[in-house]
């Protein structure tokens, strides 16, 4: 087991390195860089620029020498906790992303945390009462979870929110809080903020993982071993729970992977609406105006929560699954 | 033991499921008995409704059944106040009364024993979870009781099995787990629903004597529902036989079998193959099928061929359709050209390499070749048997033989008279030539045709892969293909699902022959069949053998099969032909001790040949210890090699052994 995870945990290395590769190359693709947008956007609002200072920042960044070498400067700058600079905020970017990223990681944690306490019961009812009026009824909400645009949810939400509580829920808290050190009344204002974005998030994920694990389920409660369970005299509820249920979570555990990026990415759009301190808003930003190293870690960091996302389900697959354990130990 | 009052009394059970095509009738009134302490069989096909009064009596049918009827059951362990018959049908379903007596009074276990087991948690998890619901014993003392149960149904080292994942088990052992998880209670009735079927002989004769020592040890009932009168003869007390939902005839079973009445039992009796039938004799299938002769003799892809031959230059066609004529129109005929080896087998070696050992690298203990050093040859027009218990290599030999799997020595040559092909290292257009002169029937009927395609596609795929012929000659030869195998040609708008598993099985045997081969690897072809079916089939592979001139390579784990359709049979043990003669020498007398093990477990339909269970309970390796020392393997497998006993009987044996070591 021990040699399992420290295998996977190697197989991660070229993983990510592949990953920066390619993330490089395609930051690199567009024509330009961020100097050039940059002056060219002065010169568009009728200013000049300090072309001497710009040249500056080109050779201290390197940008006049070859892409192979400005590649392996920025990768080498992550072992040290440098992840570039960014010249839209003229920040190093670790400062830059810095107090949003954790707040992207404390949303995205709560989303899931609310997409499954959600979906399991729902899911488990719509299995075992299959066709029933309940399962139809659970069916079309979820169904509608799934049609409705995040950000449409997000602005009817935010209207009904601000007429019935009270609560102006752009951002993630209250703007006093903005930039203060942690203190108790900034967390009960996030607490505050929060549930609205993590209701908008969690929606379509919860639709989407109530249907595939009523599907799974439906599978499972077919099987034999369950015929077995109950001829052994068990409460159906004990069956359902033990045995069934047990099987429906390998598909569960193996989304994780999935699950993360998913959820950090996917929530963009309705970040921007709610105007959330999230990362999603300032990756968008980024791109556009070519911030290179913005951007680049940002993508690099979306790289690492999947594969890091992958590394956790399988390692917690192997735990639950006696046959991913001991594999090959099958007689058949 | 009790002859008490009945243990188990089912009065006018009627059992019927609402589908959308109407109500299907299941079972039709039916009353039977089973008395403490006696083994009541419950005999009849697939469909005929044995399953579902199983599940009846438990209360574990599907929810929408309708159930009228009564299930009384007069348990013998209650205190004497509430001795009356509860029936079982009246409780609540999934009520509490009737859990407490599901798994404590009334035992079950299933024909399966891959899929009865949960694989996420552990045998002894599952086993002991029935005395924590039904005893409030401690966890100890629990896996103590589980522990002694283990040891009860066979398992050296039961401490260990009770840790261990049922598919760390083989399929016998995990058999006798179930059995353990239904006894742990000690219940008073245990239903047995085809409870080795699955199984290979050697390993069912295992569970059946297991089965008779526990019932008779603890006094217990068994209703033992099972399709193989073989079984009922050796086992049970009393049979009840059923047909289409109905009961037709039961009674003690010395009468039921000396004397059988009703003419559905004496046409199943029929059915079934044995050792003493006279060669040429043919089984009578219940419900026999009408196969067009005039289609086969008239040469049954004729005009695909011959359009081939115009429409399709390329060299290896040509070649085979060149030698098609000769061989349909004269069967048998043994002309100057043909070779009498049709395919000839030679050292093939094979080595699976299992996933644990790719990650231990450096710790790799030798594993046990599937397939070691297996020779033997096919004579043109004959059927050889291949017989063995599961896992002994011959799928894999099979596999070989199609190119599926690569081994990792030996040759296999083959020549149907134009000219040696090594078949192991056909390319291209050579190995495409070869595809079309050997084919293979598989043995799952259901899973081995597309339910996707309809059937005149999945017939006419041959024709398509092998650019046969135009679109109306392909269309006739699929009516002929159909006719050949009984159905009628507007069978060929239809899909898989819409065919019984013995049609379906022959639909897979028209698609064998379409391109009409030299040779057909049959794989069980049979053993997924009900007797009645299997009759048909094995009648419909003979005739076609005899009229189209083919050639068979016949594996099976049923030797009174293998007796009936082969002309000489191979028998494998642990990856290596173990002997190999004419059929009639195999079965009168075998030499090697293996194949004796194999023959003396057959259970026999009849009352005056009971197994001998004395020397039924051992697994064939643990016997193996205790074979003469002129068959033991000693020195890794070096010093056996195949010795001629004469009239081409061969049995594996030391090369220092001498022919009175090891004749029969």
């Amino acid at each position: 087991m021990v040699r399992y995870i420290l295998w996977r945990i190697a197989a991660m290395v070229p993983t990510l390195f592949l990953i920066s590769a390619l993330v490089f190359t395609i930051i690199e693709l567009p024509p330009g860089d961020y100097f050039e947008s940059y002056v060219s956007e002065l010169r568009a609002m009728g200013e000049e620029a300090d072309l001497a200072e710009i040249e500056l920042l080109k050779a201290r960044y390197g940008f006049d020498q070859p892409m192979v070498v400005r590649y392996f400067h920025w990768v080498g700058g992550f072992f040290v906790g440098d992840f570039g600079y960014s010249f839209e905020y003229r920040l190093p970017v670790s400062e830059v992303v810095g107090d949003r990223l954790w707040l992207t990681i404390l949303l995205s944690t709560v989303t899931i945390i609310f997409t499954w306490l959600l979906a399991f019961p729902i899911g488990i009812y719509s299995a075992t009462h299959q066709y029933s009026w309940g399962d139809y009824g659970l069916t079309f909400v979820g169904l509608i979870g799934i049609a409705v645009p995040n950000f449409m949810l997000a602005l009817v939400m935010m209207y009904f929110a601000n007429i019935w509580f009270g609560t102006s829920i752009g951002g993630l808290m209250a703007r006093e809080y903005l930039d203060q050190p942690v203190s108790w009344d900034k967390l009960m204002s996030i607490a505050e903020h929060m549930w609205i974005p993590v209701l908008i998030i969690g929606t379509a994920g919860t639709a989407g993982m109530v249907r595939r694990l009523r599907a799974n389920l439906l599978d499972e409660l077919q099987k034999q071993y369950v015929v077995t369970a109950r001829a052994k005299g068990l409460h159906p509820l004990r069956i359902l729970l033990k045995y069934p249920l047990r099987m429906a979570l390998n598909f569960f555990i193996s989304d994780i992977g999935s699950i993360l990026p998913a959820i950090i990415s996917g929530a963009e759009v309705t970040a921007i609406v709610l105007s959330l301190e999230t990362t999603g808003p300032m990756l968008i930003k980024a791109l556009q105006s070519q911030d290179m190293y913005l951007a680049g870690s940002f993508l690099m960091f979306l790289a690492f929560l999947t594969v890091l996302g992958v590394l956790v389900s399988d390692i917690a697959l192997a735990l639950l699954d006696p046959r991913i354990r001991l594999g090959g130990g099958s007689s058949k | 033991m009790t002859i008490g009052p009945e243990l188990l009394r089912i009065n006018d059970l009627s059992i019927a499921f609402p589908l959308m095509q109407g109500r299907l009738q299941a079972v039709k009134s039916a009353s039977l008995r089973v008395l403490p302490g006696k083994v009541t069989a419950l005999v009849g096909e697939s469909g005929s409704g044995k399953s579902v009064i199983s599940q009846a009596i438990m209360g574990l049918q599907p929810a929408f059944a309708d159930v009228r009827g009564q299930v009384l059951f007069a348990d013998p362990g209650a205190s004497k106040a509430s001795a009356a018959p509860v029936d079982l049908l009246k409780l609540p379903r999934d009520g509490r009364q009737l859990r407490a007596i599901r798994g404590s009074r009334i035992g079950m276990i299933f024909q399966e024993p891959m899929t009865s087991f949960s694989l996420l948690h552990t045998v002894g998890n599952q086993i002991s979870e029935a005395l924590r619901v039904h005893t409030t014993l401690s966890p100890a003392a629990r896996r103590e009781e589980c522990e002694e149960m283990l040891g009860l149904v066979g398992f050296s080292d039961p401490r260990r099995v009770f840790d261990m994942y049922p598919f760390e088990l083989s399929g016998g052992m995990r058999q006798r787990a179930m059995i353990a998880m239904a006894l742990i209670c000690r219940p008073a009735l245990l239903i047995a629903d085809e409870p080795t079927t699955a199984l290979d002989v050697t390993i069912q004769a295992q569970i059946l004597k297991l089965l008779r020592d526990l019932q008779e040890k603890m006094d217990m009932a068994i209703l033992l529902i099972t399709h193989d009168l073989g079984v009922v003869a050796n086992i049970a007390d009393e049979v009840v036989v059923i047909y289409q939902g109905e009961i037709m005839e039961s009674g003690p079973v010395g009468p039921i079998f000396r004397a059988p009445k009703h003419p559905y039992l004496k046409g199943l009796m029929a059915a079934v193959p044995h050792f003493d039938m006279p060669k040429g004799e043919r089984l009578k299938p219940l419900r026999e099928i009408v196969v067009d002769h005039q289609t086969l003799l008239g040469g049954l892809t004729a005009p695909v061929a011959e359009t081939a031959v115009a429409a399709e230059p390329v060299a290896a066609s040509a070649q085979a359709a060149a030698v098609r004529p000769a061989d349909v129109t004269a069967p048998r005929e043994k002309a100057g050209g043909f070779p009498e080896v049709l395919l000839s087998v030679r050292n093939l070696r094979k080595t699976f390499q299992t996933r644990k050992q790719d990650w231990k690298v450096g710790r790799a203990a030798p594993q046990r070749p599937a397939v070691d050093n297996v020779s033997f040859d096919i004579r043109r027009g004959e059927c050889l048997g291949l017989v063995g218990e599961s896992g002994c290599g011959k799928t894999t030999v099979s596999k070989i033989l199609m190119r599926a799997v690569t081994p990792d020595s030996g040759s296999v040559v083959f020549d149907d008279g134009a000219g040696p092909i090594d078949v192991l290292a056909a390319r291209g257009d050579d190995l495409q030539a070869l595809r079309t002169r050997v084919q293979m029937v598989f043995q799952d009927p259901v899973s081995s045709l597309s339910p996707r395609m309809s059937v005149g596609s999945i017939l006419s795929e041959p024709f398509d892969i092998h650019k046969r012929g135009t679109r109306a000659a392909r269309k006739d030869a699929v009516s002929a293909l159909l006719k050949v195998i009984g159905l009628d040609p507007s069978a060929a708008r239809r899909y898989p699902h819409s065919f019984s598993g013995g049609q379906r099985q022959r639909i897979g045997i028209a698609r064998a022959l379409a391109l009409a081969p030299s040779l057909i690897v049959c794989d069980e072809p049979v053993s997924a069949l009900d007797v009645s079916v299997q009759a048909q089939i094995l009648n419909l592979l003979k005739d076609l053998q005899k009229d189209l001139g083919l050639t068979y390579l016949f594996i099976s784990h049923n030797l009174a099969v293998v007796d009936y359709m082969a002309d000489r049979v191979a028998v494998m043990w642990a990856g290596k032909i173990v002997e190999i003669a004419p059929r009639e020498v195999i079965m009168r007398s075998p030499a090697h001790p293996y194949t004796r093990s194999l023959l003396e477990a057959v259970p026999y339909p009849d009352l005056d040949r009971p197994l001998n269970f004395a020397r039924a309970g051992e697994s064939s390796t643990a016997s193996s210890a205790g074979w003469a020392p002129a068959f033991r393997d000693d020195g890794g497998g070096r010093d056996l090699a195949p010795l001629d006993l004469g009239g081409g009987h061969f049995v594996l044996a030391r090369k220092s052994a001498d022919l009175s070591e090891v004749q029969p």
